[in-house]
C-alpha cells in the first residue's frame, strides 16, 4: 500500500460511508451533515487527480452554498428535532433491488469495456490554462457554453425569487 | 504524481456508480423532498466523479471532462436554488414537505 492509495481508499471509504448514512439517517439535519462530509471527500478526490481549481470550486459552491441552502430549507420547514418517519420496508426493498441491480449492470459493463488513453502529452491543470480555455473562443475554447451558464444562473435567480416570494393578495 | 500507476480507472468507475445508485435508492426511498433533493445532489455528483477520472486517465491533453463538471455544478447551483425556492413555496401553501401529502396541482 503506497500513499495515494491510502488516501483514495479513505476517501472512497468516506464517501461510500457518509452518503449511505445520508440517505437513512432519520434526523434530517444529521443527513445534510453527512451530505456535506461526501461532498469535502470528493473535493479531496478532485485535489488527487490534480484539479485544484474544481476542489476548491467544489468546497466553495457545494459545502459553502448548496448545503447551508438546504440547511436554512431543513429549518425553515422542519422542528430542529423531528425524527423522519422511517422508509417503509417495501420501498427499501425495492430500493435495494434497483441500486443492486444497477450497480451490477453498470459496473459489469464498464470493467469490460476496453479503455484508451489518449497518446498526446498531458497539458497542465493550472490557473492560466483554464483561464484561457475558459474565455477561448477558438478550438478547446469554452467561451460559448460560460456565457450561457451565466445567463441560466441569472435567471434562476430570478425565477426563484419570484417563486419565493410572498404573494401580495 | 503519477495516479495512473497508483489507483486504476476502474476504481473511480466503480466509485462512480455506487455513489450514483446510492443517491438513487435515496431519491426511491425517501419521502421528503428536501432529502430526495439531497440524494439527486448525489447523483450529480457521481457524474462529476466520473467526467473528471475520464478527463484525467483517458484525456490528459485536454480539459474538456474539468469544464463539464464545472458547468454541472453551476446547473447543480440553480437547481438547488429553484427546487428551495419551490419547497419553501409547498411548504407555506400545504404545511408540508411530505410528498405523500402534496397531490393537488390546484390549490
Amino acid at each position: 500500500m503506497t500513499g495515494p492509495k491510502i488516501i483514495f481508499f479513505i476517501l472512497a471509504t468516506a464517501i461510500v460511508v457518509f452518503s449511505i448514512l445520508s440517505i437513512f439517517s432519520r434526523r434530517i439535519l444529521r443527513a445534510a451533515i453527512y451530505l456535506l462530509f461526501v461532498l469535502v471527500a470528493l473535493a479531496g478526490l478532485y485535489y488527487m487527480m490534480n484539479f485544484q481549481f474544481l476542489a476548491a470550486v467544489q468546497l466553495m459552491l457545494y459545502a459553502g452554498g448548496i448545503v447551508v441552502l438546504i440547511i436554512f430549507s431543513i429549518l425553515l420547514t422542519s422542528q430542529i428535532d423531528s425524527k423522519l418517519e422511517a422508509p417503509k420496508g417495501s420501498h427499501i426493498l425495492s430500493g435495494a433491488i434497483t441500486a443492486m441491480a444497477g450497480i451490477g449492470l453498470a459496473v459489469t459493463t464498464l470493467l469490460n469495456f476496453k479503455f484508451n488513453t489518449s497518446p498526446e502529452a498531458a497539458i497542465g491543470t493550472d490557473m492560466r490554462t483554464i483561464g484561457r480555455q475558459l474565455m477561448d473562443t477558438g478550438a478547446h475554447g469554452y467561451a460559448l457554453p460560460f456565457e450561457v451558464i451565466s445567463i441560466l444562473l441569472l435567471a434562476a435567480l430570478v425565477g426563484s425569487i419570484y417563486i419565493a416570494r410572498k404573494s401580495r393578495t | 504524481m503519477n495516479l495512473q500507476a497508483e489507483i486504476p480507472l476502474d476504481y473511480m468507475i466503480v466509485l462512480g456508480t455506487i455513489v450514483f445508485f446510492v443517491g438513487l435508492m435515496g431519491v426511491l426511498i425517501r419521502r421528503n423532498l428536501i432529502t430526495m433533493l439531497m440524494g439527486i445532489e448525489l447523483m450529480l455528483n457521481a457524474v462529476n466523479i466520473n467526467f473528471v477520472a475520464f478527463n484525467h486517465y483517458l484525456f490528459p491533453n485536454r480539459l474538456e471532462g474539468h469544464f463539464f463538471a464545472l458547468i454541472v455544478m453551476a446547473i447543480a447551483a440553480a437547481e438547488a436554488a429553484i427546487a428551495i425556492a419551490l419547497i419553501i413555496n409547498i411548504y407555506r401553501q400545504f404545511n408540508t414537505v411530505s410528498v405523500d401529502d402534496v397531490d393537488e396541482l390546484k390549490y
